[in-house]
């Protein structure tokens, strides 16, 4: 059989194309990874963030729940990817995106698997810590967790938690209460101090917590309502949307629940409903969560209407950001520049924040914007319209910005 | 045997539309496309073995979800993807 040459990089982004008619730019500010329902772009601000360019789409037509750059080598992007008839996979670039090639082991139950599980969607991504290079976990649909040691190439069932005694239980298999996609691992968090200490949010399911690397897991939903189950006091089966920790003070997390916004201060273990200190009339109800890189107090969240059949989008069709810098005391509204009236959602990995002073705060929404705040929130700018569906928005700072 | 080659699965085969593969069963061609296409098969088919949702196979104008189907003798098999799997 005469040999088949096989490519060995899909092609994809060409050439930056800058927003608004402005002329050539820098891209030494901010760049934003976006993915879509039917792609990925790349959005890069110049320095003083006041120009914007694009790059895209990649994998046009490609479901791509999650875009994320190695923060540790500043190079490494993996995306999460399927198509409507494909399985799901995860491409790897080290280019920032020009060039891709797919993983060699994409993540996957063990065959053989006495649940018969097979992974149908690919959700989260998160580097590992920083003295572990090359190490990603990677969240899936259903609720699997998996890791790779090789930077992405190959990927190994995290068998403490995917075949823990507990799992079905955990994740109400096979009668699952999961997300309309699926029920799905997402927020994998590593803490900065110990590679061992993981948390994960299963929706359904709850908040989970490692504290060997993997092997073992415990609940960690203790004050967190649960309003859409019988027993409102139950360990797990809560719905988590976000879960964040803060980066430069981990014992502090902040949670984006199904059914309110919490904080936690380890080592407590009861989270604190602040979201009770939300205006009544907009609720506390949101799929992402937002934290300042360096003032832990400081949080941002995009509240949505939970309300009667729960539309999910702003309360009231008036979109806006709510900020706390008391740790959730008090709450601020944040819709200058945003329309009167959208309706429009964004989705629990739809909101980043870059490194720069004042933070600069974005999101995509369901329609297809993605928005920006050099200013902490305090006035927002379109930088994009038209695109997919987005799904994620990650702030990346990568090396190569040509 | 001739094995027809939907879009979607193109970027693995240098967008050929029909390849060889050769097997006495269609998961044996499919196992012989992934020798050939290394990352085609995880595509269309899952970690337990059973054909993804949206994916098809025919043979001999049949379509056949069940891969232990045997296709000696058969000259063609063709790879669909289902209409069901748009978005």
């Amino acid at each position: 059989m005469a040999e088949t040459p096989i490519p060995d990089a899909t092609p994809g982004w060409s050439e930056w194309q800058s927003l608004e008619g402005t002329p050539d730019h820098d891209r030494d500010g901010p760049v934003l990874l976006v993915g879509t329902r039917k792609g990925a772009w790349l959005v890069a601000g110049s320095a003083d963030r006041r120009h914007w360019s694009m790059a895209g789409p990649m994998f046009l037509g490609h479901v791509v729940q999650h875009l994320v750059l190695d923060r540790r080598d500043r190079t490494t992007l993996l995306m999460a990817a399927k198509t409507g008839h494909l399985g799901p996979t995860v491409f790897r670039s080290h280019d920032l995106g020009r060039t891709w090639t797919e993983a060699a082991q994409p993540p996957a139950f063990s065959s053989g698997d006495r649940h018969e599980r097979s992974v149908e969607t690919v959700f989260w991504l998160t580097p590992g810590h920083a003295d572990e290079p090359g190490v990603w976990y990677a969240g899936a649909s259903p609720q699997g967790l998996f890791r790779s040691d090789d930077a992405g190439d190959s990927w190994a069932s995290v068998t403490g938690w995917n075949d823990h005694e507990h799992w079905a239980t955990w994740a109400e298999w096979p009668d699952v209460e999961g997300t309309p996609d699926g029920s799905i691992v997402h927020s994998i968090i590593v803490d900065p101090r110990d590679r061992a200490h993981l948390y994960i949010g299963l929706s359904g399911g709850g908040v989970f917590e490692s504290l060997d690397g993997g092997d073992d897991w415990t609940p960690l939903n203790g004050g967190c309502a649960m309003d859409f189950a019988p027993d409102p006091h139950a360990e797990f089966g809560h719905d988590p949307h976000c879960v964040r920790i803060h980066p430069a003070h981990p014992d502090r997390l902040y949670q984006q629940n199904h059914c309110g916004i919490y904080r936690l201060d380890r080592p407590a273990t009861t989270w604190n409903r602040i979201g009770d200190n939300m205006p009544a009339h907009i609720g506390d109800i949101g799929f992402p969560i937002e934290l300042h890189p360096a003032d832990p107090d400081t949080a941002w969240v995009f509240p949505m209407d939970g309300t009667d059949v729960w539309p999910r989008t702003s309360p009231d069709g008036r979109p806006a950001t709510y900020v706390t810098r008391d740790g959730g005391r008090s709450w601020a509204r944040q819709d200058t520049g945003l329309p009167e009236r959208g309706w429009l959602t964004v989705k629990r990995q739809a909101m980043t924040v870059d490194a720069l002073t004042p933070t600069g705060v974005y999101f995509g929404t369901t329609g297809g914007e993605v928005w920006a705040s050099p200013d902490e929130g305090a006035g927002w700018q379109p930088l994009v319209r038209h695109l997919p569906e987005i799904y994620s928005v990650e702030h990346a700072d990568p090396l190569d910005r040509t | 045997m001739k094995v027809r080659i939907p879009t979607p699965l193109r970027s693995y085969t240098a967008n050929q539309s029909v390849v060889e593969a050769e097997g006495a069963t269609i998961a044996a061609v499919i196992d012989d496309l992934d020798r050939q296409f290394p990352g085609i098969k995880f595509r269309m088919v899952d970690e337990q073995g059973r054909l993804r949702s949206h994916m098809s196979v025919f043979v001999r104008a049949e379509r056949e979800r069940d891969l232990t189907t045997s296709v000696e003798g058969v000259g063609e098999i063709t790879l669909m993807q289902a209409l069901s799997g748009g978005h």
